[in-house]
């Protein structure tokens, strides 16, 4: 910078020279929510029907109830800078302990407290009708579950759990904390070695925007094509 | 059926012992069966029997515990007290060592395969085809081959007068057509014994006929033992072999549907079928 001051104007040759790393960035954010929500869908799914079992459901019940009152990024902290590598190890196998793979875990598991209620209502919105109707025509567990049950359930929160991949989607920037290359990061790091932070941060909220608008219209007709059966 | 075929104990049901063919003794005993909610005693010191073939309706003021008989057969409940036993064997319990303990799921599971409901509300799975749903015990619980199951499925929608309506869905149908798939549903596991409890009592009135009517005809047409809850006097008259009368978890009266409609003994019957008459049915 010539001189220092802050620059008034947008300048787009700066704009053109970052774009590719911060497309780098929301390919990377784009991956945390994808993979983190796909964690988030079936550890959610799983908790939500271990959570009927008698006493292992209490057990789990309160796991999850400390995880949805605790901060995320507490969490995400926490797990990358005081988890001993150790533990983290036999946990996630041969994958490296990066902080993508631990902050794309966590983000999982955290929205997995959450993905696990929303299941949890549309299990219980399931009318008791049909479990007697499948004990009546003796159904095992497995096909009262996988054919009635959840189809059902799942219909009904297709929603709900939509809305939530927006949600893990604005929630990923917290992974700066630990580093993660995501957008925020990546932008934060444009910024200050180039004292452009007005373009670079700005250009995080445009490519936000980008992909959540587009995404909210989706979710929005899905919501209409499935809450009204 | 008089009382007397009852058992005097429990170790020797239904009267059946091993010399006899098990088809003499009757198929469902209820041997001093309580049930309770809380403290509400809903079935006291209940017995009777029903024997193979017999087509038996049940009768009684709103609480006296009809519902609650049937969800037994069907395990929804379990027995506070007292035993059910099914064709001589041990139904609510199961032997262990010298004695009967309460039946385990498994043990339920096996049983169970031989008793079908059709329930007041249909509970036709919604995210189902008809033809799904007449298709999915057969092939999951007995394992029938698919198209074995599927030409199952066809002719017993013919049988209840749905034939063209194999690929619509549950909401796609009147309430009629609705509880007529569940029957065809019921049937296709071949069940032993039919649980009908108040099917038609969530009906508009013009769609009662078009389910009793295939009703008479399974009675008609197969030797299915029936346990009938109905408010449908006429149907019941026609249809049943015997008619018990409950009151408050107990038997009031029974008797052969045209002396219990006809000639009633009890106060408590006279009133109930009175009132029954008076309320439209
Ligand atoms: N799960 C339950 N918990 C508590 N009470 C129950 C339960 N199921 C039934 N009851 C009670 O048991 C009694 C008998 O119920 P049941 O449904 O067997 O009666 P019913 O003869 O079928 O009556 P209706 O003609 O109204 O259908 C009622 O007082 C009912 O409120
Ligand atoms: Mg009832």
């Amino acid at each position: 910078m010539e001189n220092g001051s802050l620059p008034m104007f947008w300048d787009f040759e700066f704009t053109f020279e970052v774009m590719p790393s911060l497309l780098g960035g929301l390919w990377v954010t784009v991956q945390l929510t994808l993979i983190g929500y796909l964690i988030a869908l079936t550890l959610g799914l799983l908790i939500a029907i271990v959570r009927r079992v008698p006493i292992l459901g209490s057990v789990v019940h309160f796991v999850m109830e400390f995880i949805r009152t605790t901060p995320l990024i507490i969490q995400v902290v926490f797990v990358f800078f005081l988890l001993p590598a150790s533990l983290a190890i036999p946990l996630l196998g041969d994958v490296p302990i990066t902080a993508f793979t631990v902050g794309v875990v966590v983000l999982g598991i955290h929205y997995a407290a959450y993905t696990a209620e929303v299941y949890r209502s549309g299990i219980e919105g399931v009318a008791k009708g049909q479990w007697e109707a499948a004990r009546a025509l003796s159904l095992p567990t497995s096909r009262t579950w996988g054919a009635i049950v959840l189809p059902q359930a799942i219909r009904k929160v297709i929603p709900a759990l939509g809305n939530y991949l927006i949600s893990m989607f604005k929630d990923t920037p917290l992974l700066f904390a630990i580093g993660v290359a995501e957008l925020l990061t990546r932008a934060q790091r444009i910024g200050s070695e180039s004292f452009r932070m007005m373009e670079a941060i700005t250009l995080v909220g445009v490519l936000f925007l980008l992909v959540s608008i587009p995404s909210a219209i989706v979710i929005r007709r899905l919501e209409k094509r499935y809450v009204a059966v | 059926m008089s009382p007397s075929d009852t058992p005097e104990n429990t170790t020797a049901p239904g009267g059946g012992n091993s010399g006899e063919a098990p088809a003499e003794g009757p198929l469902i005993v209820f041997d001093q069966v309580v049930k309770r909610f809380g403290d509400l005693t809903v079935l006291d010191h209940l017995d009777f029997s029903v024997a193979h073939g017999e087509r038996v309706t049940l009768i009684g003021p709103s609480g006296s515990g009809k519902t609650t008989i049937l969800r037994l057969l069907m395990t929804l409940e379990k027995v506070t007290e007292g035993h059910i036993w099914i064709d001589g064997e041990p139904f609510s319990h199961m032997p262990r060592g010298n004695g009967l303990v309460p039946a385990g799921e498994t043990y339920l599971r096996m049983k169970r395969k031989r008793i079908g409901m059709v329930f007041q509300q249909f509970n036709l799975f919604p995210n189902m085809s008809v033809r799904k749903n007449i298709m999915e015990a057969p092939v999951h619980v007995l394992g029938v081959s698919k198209d074995e199951a599927a030409q199952k499925a066809e002719e017993l929608l013919d049988l209840v007068g749905l034939g063209d309506k194999i690929d619509a869905h549950p909401t796609q149908l009147s309430g009629g057509q609705q509880q007529r798939v569940a029957i065809a549903r019921a049937l296709a596991m071949s069940p032993e014994i039919l649980l009908l409890d108040e099917v038609t009592s969530a009906l508009d009135p013009e769609l009662v006929t078009g389910v009793l009517d295939v009703l008479r005809e399974v009675a008609e047409n197969t030797d299915i033992t029936m346990l009938c809850v109905t408010h449908e006097m006429g149907f019941a008259r026609d249809v049943s072999h015997r008619v018990l009368m409950f009151d408050q978890g107990r038997i009031a009266e029974e008797g052969h549907p045209d002396q219990i409609f006809g000639d009633p003994r009890q106060e408590r019957t006279k009133s109930f079928l009175k009132s029954v008459l008076e309320n439209g049915h």
